[in-house]
């Protein structure tokens, strides 16, 4: 199964922090990164929890609600993609833990650890820059709720315009506070990192051998996701094309999803994650983990997400023949690459399902709870 | 003008004189030595211990460092000397090799196969005498203009990812070398033809006509070699003296009819053979141009002890002059042709007997009477060639197409216990082996997984190991080279490296046409650098000294080249690449359209909402816009598609969206013009 999470870039700066100080192989650290990740992602939910408990409180919605921290901590703590990337050794749980770090920041409001963990997450894998967007959205207007104009319109029937009970505007105190957070520590990685490699070539070196590996996907060895695949089979004249098409798809994708989804940043930075993780140049199934965990904070909007079943036959189907597969074709010879190439095909399929659903039942859920509001209150109930 | 001119004049007459005079003196047998081109050919004839015969041609030219001539040359081929003019080439070794030198049965601690053993396919390797930042420019044009004189790929080795800068565990130790091979280059005789035009008498006469290709090319092994050495010259720095060295070396099978009828049943003798029987050919006298022009046939010093000549202690007194009947006439081989002289080897500390040398020289015969040596075996005989202090082989370890490694393996040969009999009393006694191995950067070693086996015994790395050097390669971009120096106690066994390596994916572009077939790894030097294969023979006047001879007294370490490796990698599907575009293409477009779909979907309350409000807008909205088409045609006039009288809404924003276009057209023309 380690065949599977192979393909985990990791910046060598990293390498250098780590290598002197533990073997990286002899030590528990993965495993411990995989417990902090799952605490914090238990305090988010928790956090979550309380601000959907309010908001729904102030809408006069009563409902019984699932304890959604702990499932999504116990889903990234037994997912068994969580357990591979562990016991693989891939460096992807300490990318996890950055991302996790910097949303439980946002979320709890420790701004300079919101910050910290973005420069960090954005440092090791590029990708979770975009994350920018739902931190801010975090920052400036608290966490998850349903859309203002829900409770201007609730207040409105109500008559009664108490501020006290509606969410707050957009700030920009504390995200102005992030920026200068992120700046410095920003700052500090890169003079760190300056120093490090001053006698391999300076900082030019390192962004040219890390995020320009990220960019302009060098590395061909088979894994989940499928740019391997069509950059060794598409034409070089083409390459450079196709390279800036795949990578401006997933820098499309923010703004329509930060506008449709602006009220709801964790999830916007759930989306994100997992847009990211399908379309990244080296995916592993660390991050899956990642986004299949944070999938577990949604439990109680998400009830009603269709195909569910027929995704968790997917991924089940999925992560049982690729390793098959890959096993014909690299180990026996008797396979071919089409046959690997197939699943991580169905694999990107799922993911997508995953997303397009995910988002669709968000706004769907969005608008029972105005029709609660406007149309059929005793509906609530039920 | 006239006065002008007389001095030239003048000039071309002394030039044409001394012309002349240079022509007139190299005909009549070089009276001037060292200012003349010269030009000698040799052949060497050895006979093998598995039934085989060695041949090896020796051709060498030298033209000596003149101003006199320009860059006219008499007798050096001029490709080669206008290609060390402008690459500033100070040594450069060029081989192409068809089969495998064995080791074990054909000797490898002799001149012949610690110098002419190579690996196969193309070899190169050069010094320039440029700086630094010019070297891999000069490699560049090198390996172009090689290709084109020899009709081979070298110009392949072009590429950075295909040749490598040996820090010092390569003999020519100095930062300005370059080293390249190219192991699957098929040699044949379109490599073997422009090779003989550099000679002067191509194979038209002289020794050269008994290169009969297809004689040649059904032999086990040959390896034709392109050597050759400038020397600066002190004065203007422009001409320099160049020693071309070109070598032909080729293992062929002797068959005798006779031979195998006869004793068919007994396996230990040797084929009697002839040069006529082996190549077909005669040699009908020298090459006119050649200052010598001699065939010599080696016994070897196994051989030799095995023969038991009569009395050595005549013998050794022969090579001081007397030239004694009974080397030639021994009760076990009788040679078809007296020799001219007979030579015997100094007394070496390697070995217990010594090789002897018979010269013929070709000078003697003509068409009418040419020249064909033969030697016919009345007792069986076998013997042993002296082999390398430790018998070098590679192989690959591991299954599947995703990750391996490679192993260099050292075994005591024969030789290894003579030597440490001889060193017994010296406690500390060490053998010291140079490792040079490259690999290319699609096999990605990992060079802290090197492992030293000592008699089978896992140890420590820095026990053996006494300096090592490693560039890690980069993808597309340089290969891996790794120098390792080991220190192995005389007594060891075996001993063995392993290093692992992952496989690399590449793009469908990058393979061979023969994808399936698999990737060379080039082969190894494993070089011993305290062994010096020399053989210095007795010789009476060292002023005439043939330079096959004198090549054999140079110190050169014994050498020795590994198999190359054949690594399968992973292919791709070859007949994907439309497939595989459109699937993934498709994909993405579902994910993107779909999302998108997603986002702006509206559920058919929102859509009556929407309605509803647009509805109560109807009635602002065209009022706007029409004001707005209003102001605009008031403001142009000069427009030529005036809107017509009756401007419905729907054609002012036709209008409005005629005229952005146009104005965007207008811009753009204006913007890039």
């Amino acid at each position: 199964m380690q065949d599977l999470c192979t393909m985990v870039h990791l910046c060598y700066c990293l390498f250098l922090v780590l290598s002197p100080l533990i073997e990286l192989k002899d030590s528990q650290i993965i495993f411990c990164t995989d417990v902090v990740s799952a605490m914090l992602i238990r305090a988010t939910g928790q956090n979550l929890r309380l601000a959907y408990l309010r908001s729904l409180e102030s809408l006069d919605l009563v409902k019984q609600i699932e304890v959604s921290g702990d499932i999504a901590a116990l889903i990234y703590l037994c997912n068994p993609f969580t357990i591979v990337a562990c016991v693989g050794l891939s460096t992807s749980p300490i990318e996890n833990m950055a991302v996790i770090l910097c949303l439980y920041g946002a979320c709890s409001r420790l701004i300079p650890l919101a910050a910290f963990g973005w420069v960090i997450a954005t440092h090791l894998s590029l990708y979770p820059a975009i994350l920018i967007i739902p931190v801010i959205f975090l920052l400036g207007c608290g966490p998850d709720s349903p859309p203002r104009k829900l409770f201007l319109q609730r207040h409105q029937q109500k008559e009664v315009l108490n501020q006290s009970k509606l969410p707050p505007r957009f700030s920009w105190g504390p995200v102005i506070h992030f920026a200068f957070w992120a700046f410095l520590w920003s700052v500090y990685v890169l003079v760190l990192c300056g120093i490090s490699l001053k006698q391999f070539g300076g900082l030019w070196e390192m962004f040219k051998s890390t995020y320009g590996f990220i960019l302009t996907v060098e590395d061909l060895s088979p894994n989940i996701g499928v740019l391997w695949y069509f950059f060794a089979e598409v034409f070089e004249f083409f390459r450079n094309f196709f390279l800036i098409v795949f990578h401006v798809n997933i820098l499309f994708m923010i703004l329509p999803l930060a506008i449709r989804l602006r009220h709801r940043p964790c999830y916007l930075a759930f989306v994100y994650v997992a847009i990211c993780s399908m379309l990244k140049s080296y995916p592993s199934v660390g991050d899956s983990a990642l986004y299949l965990g944070l999938l577990g904070w949604f439990v109680n909007e998400l009830a009603d997400m269709q195909f569910s079943l027929f995704l968790f036959c997917g991924y089940v189907g999925v992560s049982l023949l690729s390793p098959v597969m890959h096993n014909l074709w690299i180990w026996r010879g008797t396979g071919n690459a089409n046959f690997y190439f197939a699943t991580a095909m169905v694999y990107a399929c799922l993911q997508i399902v995953l997303v397009v659903e995910g988002v669709s039942a968000m706004l769907n859920h969005d608008r029972k709870l105005r029709n609660l509001i406007t149309g059929k209150p005793q509906d609530a109930k039920s | 003008m006239v006065l002008l001119q007389r001095p030239h004049i003048l000039l071309l007459l002394i030039d044409t004189h001394q012309f002349l005079q240079c022509w007139i003196a190299f005909g009549s047998a070089n009276e001037e030595g060292q200012q003349q081109e010269e030009f000698s050919e040799e052949l060497l004839v050895k006979p093998l211990p598995d039934h085989k015969l060695l041949a090896h041609f020796h051709f060498q030219s030298s033209a000596p460092p003149s101003t006199s001539n320009g860059c006219h040359h008499h007798l050096f081929p001029k490709a080669i000397s206008q290609l060390v003019q402008k690459f500033r080439v100070k040594e450069m070794e060029l081989s192409f090799t068809q089969g495998r030198w064995n080791y074990e049965s054909w000797g490898g601690f002799d001149p012949i196969s610690s110098s002419n053993a190579k690996p196969p396919g193309v070899e190169l390797w050069a010094v320039f005498d440029v700086p630094q930042h010019h070297i891999d420019a000069s490699w560049k044009n090198l390996t172009h203009t090689l290709s084109g004189l020899f009709c081979a790929s070298i110009n392949f080795l072009e590429s950075t990812a295909t040749y490598s800068t040996p820090e010092w565990s390569f003999p020519p130790a100095s930062g300005n070398v370059r080293y390249g091979t190219f192991p699957c280059e098929a040699v044949c005789t379109e490599n073997l033809t422009p090779w003989l035009r550099l000679l002067p008498c191509r194979d038209k006469a002289g020794i050269a006509l008994l290169l009969d290709r297809p004689s040649l090319y059904r032999g086990f092994y040959h390896s034709q070699r392109l050597h050759l050495t400038s020397t600066e010259s002190s004065s203007e720095g422009i001409d320099s003296g160049i020693i071309l060295e070109q070598t032909l070396t080729v293992v062929l099978q002797p068959n005798s009819e006779r031979a195998i009828e006869v004793h068919a049943s007994e396996k230990h003798v040797q084929p009697s053979w002839s040069l006529s029987s082996i190549f077909g050919k005669q040699v009908s006298g020298r090459c006119v141009l050649a200052k010598s022009s001699s065939v010599y046939l080696l016994l070897d010093r196994g051989l030799v002890a095995e023969l038991k000549f009569p009395n050595k202690e005549n013998g050794k007194s022969a090579a001081n002059g007397l030239t004694s009947e009974n080397f030639w006439s021994n009760p076990s081989f009788e040679l078809s042709v007296n020799p001219d002289r007979i030579f015997l080897e100094e007394s070496s500390s390697h070995s217990k007997s010594l090789s002897i040398l018979y010269m013929f020289q070709v000078e003697k015969y003509s068409e009418s009477e040419p020249f064909d040596i033969g030697l016919m075996w009345k007792v069986p005989v076998a013997w042993l060639c002296q082999q390398t202090p430790l018998h070098a082989s590679r192989f690959l370890m591991g299954s599947g197409n995703e990750r391996g490694a490679i192993a260099i393996s050292l075994k005591s040969t024969q030789f290894t216990e003579g030597f440490m009999s001889a060193n017994s009393k010296d406690g500390s006694c060490e053998l010291r082996v140079d490792v040079f191995q490259v690999v290319p950067w699609y096999v990605k070693v990992y060079f802290h997984s090197l492992r030293v086996f000592v008699d089978q015994q896992p140890r420590a790395v820095s026990d053996f190991i006494e300096k090592i050097h490693v560039s890690p390669s980069k993808d597309k971009m340089s290969p891996g080279v790794m120098e390792v120096v080991l220190k192995l106690p005389c007594r060891v066994n075996t001993a063995a490296l392993t290093i692992e390596f992952d496989k690399g994916f590449l793009r469908i572009d990058e393979y061979p046409p023969d994808a399936n077939q698999g990737f060379d790894i080039p082969s190894a030097i494993i070089s011993f650098p305290n062994f010096h294969a020399s053989m210095v023979f007795l010789e009476d006047d060292s002023l005439n000294r043939s330079p096959l001879l004198s090549k054999f007294q140079d110190k050169c370490p014994v050498m020795s080249y590994t198999e190359v490796l054949l690594v399968p990698l992973t292919t791709p599907d070859f007949s994907m690449p439309y497939n595989v575009s459109t699937i993934k293409c498709t994909v993405f477009a579902l994910y993107f359209g779909s999302l998108l779909n997603v986002l702006q979907r509206r559920v058919a309350e929102e859509e009556r909402f929407l309605k509803a409000k647009a509805a109560k807008k109807t009635g602002r909205l065209p009022l706007l816009l029409s004001k707005l088409s209003a102001k605009l045609r008031g403001r142009r006039r000069e427009p030529l598609h005036s809107p017509p009288s009756s401007s419905s809404f729907i054609n002012s924003k036709l209008v409005l969206k005629v005229i952005l276009v146009a104005g965007l057209a207008v811009g753009w023309q204006y913007f890039f013009s």
